[in-house]
């Protein structure tokens, strides 16, 4: 195929939902036989330009080439029919289901309206074969690990003989080595003939996987370069706007290691499928260290998190907080003895409707000085919150406004200063930059080191492997409900601990 | 008294009320399964039985065909299926709200269709009821044969058309692409399937049941038309599709309990059992709750039960 062909090309593309423009005026094409990286932080507009090629969304105006064909697409169906197929981050997937018939779903067969599976089964093991993505066309997908989970989404759009195909941040779910796997296998698909967008927002996988990237930046196209021509850090210029600073440091200030404020034995408790999801957990926290737990999601992190802050029943086992056994005490007593928790989600963290005023008060609101007598202190309330907003630097106009306005960064930051306001002695932080942008997420992160400095007993549960590399004095690795080792940041390195989180570490 | 219940003639009797009884609920309750199935709750379904049984009786009184009582019947629940579609997928009411309002809504107007037909008279006009077929052969099995399998064509199709929905369900795309849109619309929408028309037709074939269900309770049973005769006949259709755990055959045992305690209900009453009768008409009513209480809980429908669907932003 020549490679200089256009196999796409979206012009003047402007999308704006409600009174947000996700995507200004873009153009971009993808040439045949490229791999062609759409880079940008959350909220850039990459999955939302994508969604219109896809048909999921229709673009204000502007409009879209297929193999130089004018194409007004308004499904799914018309594009899988133009030979477009997308792998989405959040798996398109029917739990309920199994593999093969989640891969033949939507599809007509010569029998229709009888299905053809024992033609469909044979057809996917050919693509699997030849593809080398193994899994069982039998098993439900409530069943698949994540990254099982990922091959049946490609597999689908292989099935549906698509010749473009779109990744949207396909290794936020993978280990490094599967990430390997993933890049081969998109080799492969480029060798048969077919043309890959790779949206990301990570500077390191634009530059080896993609030969050309584009960069968004506040639903606009800031640039598009040939990727032997260009530098990961001109990369991060164009992406965040600004000079950025690669590594944060968290050697320095660092205290030794104060009294064991967090002590877990053998903790097991049951996920809500009813599996056990998290086995014979043990391990310490000591004041003034980050303790990180990596891990691909899925592995029993969750319902760890939500067993110790008292959210899930303990089965058996033990916590220990700061010498008191709080195994199954009920959450508020957790918060009292001392416990800050960050949970996954900031959004399950804020009562939406309230106000900021309300959600900083909502861990003590019944206490002095909040209240007496069950009656509210608002004044109190008031002045508390504005101290709050100015020392985490919240950006919001006044303290008065609905939590739900918020952009991420700063619900998270909301989060964070209510959790850390009171006297705690232990922060369980987990996944606290998921979904920030990178300022947010420097802030955050200093944030942290800042807390660990102060003698806090910090335990960080993350997916973002530079993260745990950068902020964690000691490492554990958990893979399917099981820790699979442990080691001092001094001895970690990414090759490591990926190993640890596919389950075949030394 | 006991002996009077016991015989054989009074068991024989109370199952094939069993089975003209539990005919409409299952008719309305497996129409109710394709609606939630793709995600939509009716729970319009006891006001679109009241218009099916009105419409019914209306269209077989007027042409004197009961075939075209039931085509009525069944027209204007199809209706009003539409109806409940257009409010939660179109409009994307809340479907609680908008199934109460249908409900509401049908029992005014059976009501008021019903006074502007027929007018207020001494004498209800009346059709004669569905004539029962005696299968060969199977009536001549021993004591339960002659009254078991002596049944209106009604009863015969829909008992046929439960392992027709059962394929339906196992073997076709139609039920996997039902399936699709109530457990995962979005992963259905990106499938390629139009997760709207997947659930319009599904509704609408739900108020289509419903409305013969209602259609057989004025052309099979009593042969009139009054405004109390579904008696909640729908609300427990909709507890028949979570006893049944959304599946076919379930659901026939779901209906099964329900008909024989209807059935036993009116077969005391015409014992002149020793309790006041309005005791024995809460007997259906309080299976209901026991149902509910014990197999009510914990019970996982399609994940997308009652959400309207929309394509997520961003």
């Amino acid at each position: 195929m020549q490679r200089d062909a256009v196999v796409v090309s979206m012009e003047g593309i402007t999308k704006s939902f409600g009174g947000t423009t996700a995507n200004d005026d873009i153009s971009f094409c993808l040439e045949a036989g490229e791999i062609h990286g759409l880079l940008g932080e959350n909220g850039a507009g990459k999955t939302t330009l994508m969604n219109i090629l896809y048909g999921l969304h229709r673009p204000d105006s502007g409009c879209i080439l297929v193999n130089q064909v004018e194409r007004n697409i308004t499904s799914p169906h018309e594009a899988i029919a133009l030979g477009i197929g997308m792998v989405h981050q959040h798996f398109m997937q029917v739990p309920t289901l199994t593999v093969l018939d989640n891969v033949i779903l939507g599809l007509r067969n010569a029998r229709e309206p009888l299905l053809d599976r024992e033609g469909a089964r044979q057809r996917l093991g050919e693509l699997s074969a030849t593809y080398q993505l193994d899994v069982d066309p039998e098993a439900y997908i409530w069943q698949l690990s994540v990254g099982d989970r990922q091959r049946v989404e490609i597999l689908k759009a292989l099935y549906r003989d698509v010749s473009i195909l779109i990744l949207d941040e396909p290794t936020s779910v993978l280990t490094p080595q599967e990430a390997e796997e993933l890049f081969a296998m998109i080799r492969v698909c480029v060798n048969r003939g077919m043309s890959v967008i790779f949206i990301t927002h990570k500077l390191e996988e634009a530059m080896s996987i993609t030969d050309r990237v584009t960069v968004l930046r506040d639903g606009r196209v800031v640039a598009t370069r040939v990727t032997s021509e260009t530098t990961k850090a001109e990369l991060a210029r164009l992406m965040v706007g600004r000079e950025v600073l690669f590594r944060l440091s968290n050697d320095a200030a660092r205290s030794p290691a104060g009294p064991v404020a967090l002590e877990v034995e053998r903790l097991r408790a049951i996920s809500d499928r009813g599996v056990l999801a998290v086995r014979d957990v043990s391990f310490q926290v000591h004041g003034g260290e980050i303790v990180g737990i990596a891990g691909v999601d899925g592995n029993g992190q969750t319902e760890l998190v939500q067993a110790l802050t008292g959210l899930r029943p303990v089965e058996s086992g033990r916590v220990v907080v700061d010498g008191v056994d709080l195994t199954n005490a009920a959450p508020q007593r957790i918060l009292r003895q001392g416990v800050g928790h960050i949970p996954e989600d900031f959004d399950d963290a804020l009562v939406g409707a309230f106000t900021l005023v309300e959600n900083l008060a909502l861990d003590l609101h019944y206490t002095p000085p909040f209240s007496r007598w069950g009656v509210l202190n608002r004044e109190v309330m008031r002045q508390s919150a504005q101290q709050v907003i100015a020392r985490y630097d919240v950006r919001t106009p006044h303290e008065r406004v609905k939590a739900r306005t918020l952009s991420g960064g700063n619900k998270q930051k909301v989060v964070i200063a209510r959790e850390t306001s009171r006297a705690i002695k232990l922060l369980i932080a987990a996944h606290p930059t998921r979904g920030l942008d990178i300022g947010a997420e420097e802030y955050i992160r200093g944030l942290l080191l800042e807390l660990r400095n102060a003698g806090i007993a910090i335990l960080l549960v993350s997916t973002k492997l530079d993260e745990i590399l950068s902020l964690c004095d000691r490492i554990l690795v958990i893979e399917k409900g099981r820790l699979m080792g442990e080691m001092a940041r001094s001895e970690a390195d990414i090759e490591k601990i990926g190993l640890l989180m596919a389950g075949t570490g030394a | 008294m006991l002996d009077e219940i016991l015989t054989v003639t009074f068991l024989t009797g109370f199952l094939a009320a069993t089975l003209r009884i539990m005919t409409p609920i299952l008719i309305a309750a497996l129409g109710e399964m394709f609606a939630e199935r793709a995600g939509v709750l009716n729970l319009g379904i006891e006001g679109i039985m009241i218009i099916g049984s009105f419409a019914g009786f209306a269209g077989a009184y007027f042409t004197g065909s009961l075939l075209l009582g039931f085509v009525t019947g069944a027209l204007a629940g199809a209706l009003l299926g539409l109806a409940m579609g257009v409010l939660s997928i179109r409009l994307k009411a809340n479907q609680i709200v908008a199934g109460l309002g249908i409900w509401i809504l049908c029992q005014g107007l059976a009501s008021f269709l019903n006074r502007g037909i027929f007018g207020v008279v001494s004498v209800r006009p009346s059709v004669s009821i569905l004539p029962a077929i005696s299968l060969p052969l199977l009536n001549q099995v021993p004591l339960l044969g002659e009254t078991l399998f002596n049944q209106n064509i009604v009863v015969y199709l829909t008992l046929l058309a439960v392992p027709v929905f059962t394929f339906i369900f196992r073997r076709t795309s139609w039920g996997l692409s039902i399936d699709a849109v109530g457990e995962e619309p979005h992963a259905a929408d990106a499938a390629g399937i139009s997760v709207s028309r997947v659930r319009y037709i599904a509704v609408t074939f739900g108020g289509l049941m419903a409305g013969l269900g209602g259609a057989y309770l004025s052309l099979a049973l009593f042969g009139l038309y009054t405004d109390d005769l579904s008696t909640g006949l729908g609300w427990m259709a909709i507890v028949v599709v979570v006893f049944g755990k959304w599946r076919p055959w379930w659901i026939v045992g779901g209906a099964l309990i329900f008909g024989a305690a209807n059935a036993l209900q009116y077969r005391l009453q015409a014992l002149d059992f020793p309790l006041p009768y309005q005791f024995l008409l809460m007997i259906p009513f309080i299976v209901t709750l026991v149902i509910v209480v014990i197999f009510g809980r914990g019970q996982k429908g399609p994940s997308a039960l009652a959400a309207p669907y929309e394509r997520s932003e961003l």
